[in-house]
């Protein structure tokens, strides 16, 4: 099998980003890139959503939600022990509980690549899944009297981008249903894999930027990088058993659960935690568990579910 | 025509792009009587923010108004966020047009 051509556009960003090229993408583009893939990720979700809607569904999205308060609640004991301030240990855990959109559009070009059916209400776990950890990670930091403005804070987590952008296009999906949706769907069949790889070579450039910064942060946060993906993912593959989600959403729940925010979070994290240090969540997430994640994460957490579904 | 010209403060606040909604409420509470804002790109004593995507960003605010006023709204954004935000503040004599606007 040959190497996967989206990941290798993210290794050519993080080559010529390390070669220090001239190599740049307007960030209009990026921008713009990032919302065709929550819009069509979203769009399609919202399509299946509304053939395949059950009670069910209730229940999963209520696990999801404790998922993305205990993801932090590991983070951030293990932070400690690595000996991280509170506030920045607060700060690091709530990245790692919350989710990278970026992530999940891999995971699902991947199971699209791969042919393997997933839960197609996925997207709304992960607008689920990126709020709790913000709201846990400010608590840890603070304790609940604290002085933060909740209402500046609330806007910023409930109406940040890739939530709205999420969100909205599942709404439009389950509105207009399959067939008023099908000639947009090219969002999400032929133009994913390309408006995805042109995504990931910026990604890759921004990613060698800060693993150029992880020099001066040092082994303790690289070790938590590389450390807490993979409780992350059992964290995920557990709540996927409970959830009896299939061996894709398995997976992906797992990737979920591993990956680590990288645009939500920040913006939140420096408005509610200043004295926070952004470089070191932000190395960590994009500097070492995003690369981590899209290059070696995926196919092993979509191996684990698999053994995990034929054990069962 | 009467001579409408004078002197007034130009105050440019130059800072993380997130503190952008923050700021001009600030701004607008002061009552400051009106900014330009743009995106920016520089390097600083907090490294280099090369406005690359969405974290990565800085603004220029720029206000022309009294000096009082300059000075009330520059001691209040170092008062606020000096300690923790990558920001530079700075305050200069420019002449205006018309004095009525500012």
């Amino acid at each position: 099998m040959g190497w996967d051509p989206v990941v290798l556009f993210f290794v050519f960003g993080v080559v010529a980003g390390l070669l220090r090229s001239e190599l740049k993408l307007p960030t209009a583009l990026y921008e713009t890139l990032s919302i065709l893939l929550l819009l069509a990720i979203g769009l399609h979700g919202g399509v299946e959503l509304a053939e395949q809607a059950s009670g069910a569904l209730v229940g999963q999205m209520f696990l999801v939600l404790l998922m993305g308060i205990v993801l932090p609640l590991i983070a951030f004991p293990l932070l400690r022990v690595l000996r991280f301030g509170r506030v920045d240990a607060a700060s690091i855990a709530a990245h790692y509980g919350s989710v990278s959109a970026g992530t999940f559009a891999v995971v699902v070009a991947y199971m699209l690549a791969e042919g393997i059916f997933f839960e197609s209400y996925m997207p709304l776990f992960v607008a689920i899944l990126e709020i709790p950890a913000i709201l846990v990670g400010i608590v840890l930091a603070r304790g609940l009297s604290s002085s933060t403005n909740w209402r500046e804070l609330g806007r910023e987590i409930f109406l940040g981008k890739s939530i709205v952008l999420l969100l909205g296009g599942l709404t439009i999906g389950v509105l207009a249903g399959k067939e008023a949706v099908a000639p947009l769907e090219p969002l999400y069949t032929s133009m994913f894999a390309p408006v995805l790889a042109l995504f990931l070579l910026e990604m890759g450039l921004i990613a060698s930027r800060h693993m150029g910064s992880l020099r001066k942060t040092g082994l303790r946060l690289a070790i938590f990088a590389l450390v807490m993906p993979w409780a992350g993912a059992l964290v995920g593959l557990g709540f996927a058993t409970l959830m009896g989600l299939s061996v894709g959403g398995t997976a992906m729940l797992a990737t979920l659960g591993a990956s680590a925010s990288y645009i939500a979070v920040p913006a939140a994290m420096r408005l509610a935690l200043p004295e926070a240090n952004p470089s070191l969540s932000l190395g960590a997430s994009l500097g070492i568990t995003f690369p981590f994640n899209i290059i070696f994460g995926i196919p092993l957490y979509l191996q684990a579910a698999q053994w995990l579904q034929a054990g069962v | 025509m009467a001579d409408h010209s004078g002197t007034r403060t130009l105050l440019t606040i130059i800072c993380e792009a997130v503190l952008e909604t923050r700021l001009l409420h600030d701004l607008e509470i002061l009552g400051a009587p009106g900014w330009t804002v743009s995106d920016a790109r520089g390097r600083g004593s907090r490294g280099v923010r090369n406005a690359g995507w969405d974290n990565d960003g800085n603004v220029r605010v720029e206000v022309i108004c009294s000096r009082e006023l300059a000075l009330k709204i520059s001691e209040h954004v170092q008062r606020h966020y000096y300690q923790d935000y990558a920001m530079v503040c700075f305050l200069s004599p420019v002449e205006i047009l018309r004095s009525h606007k500012f």
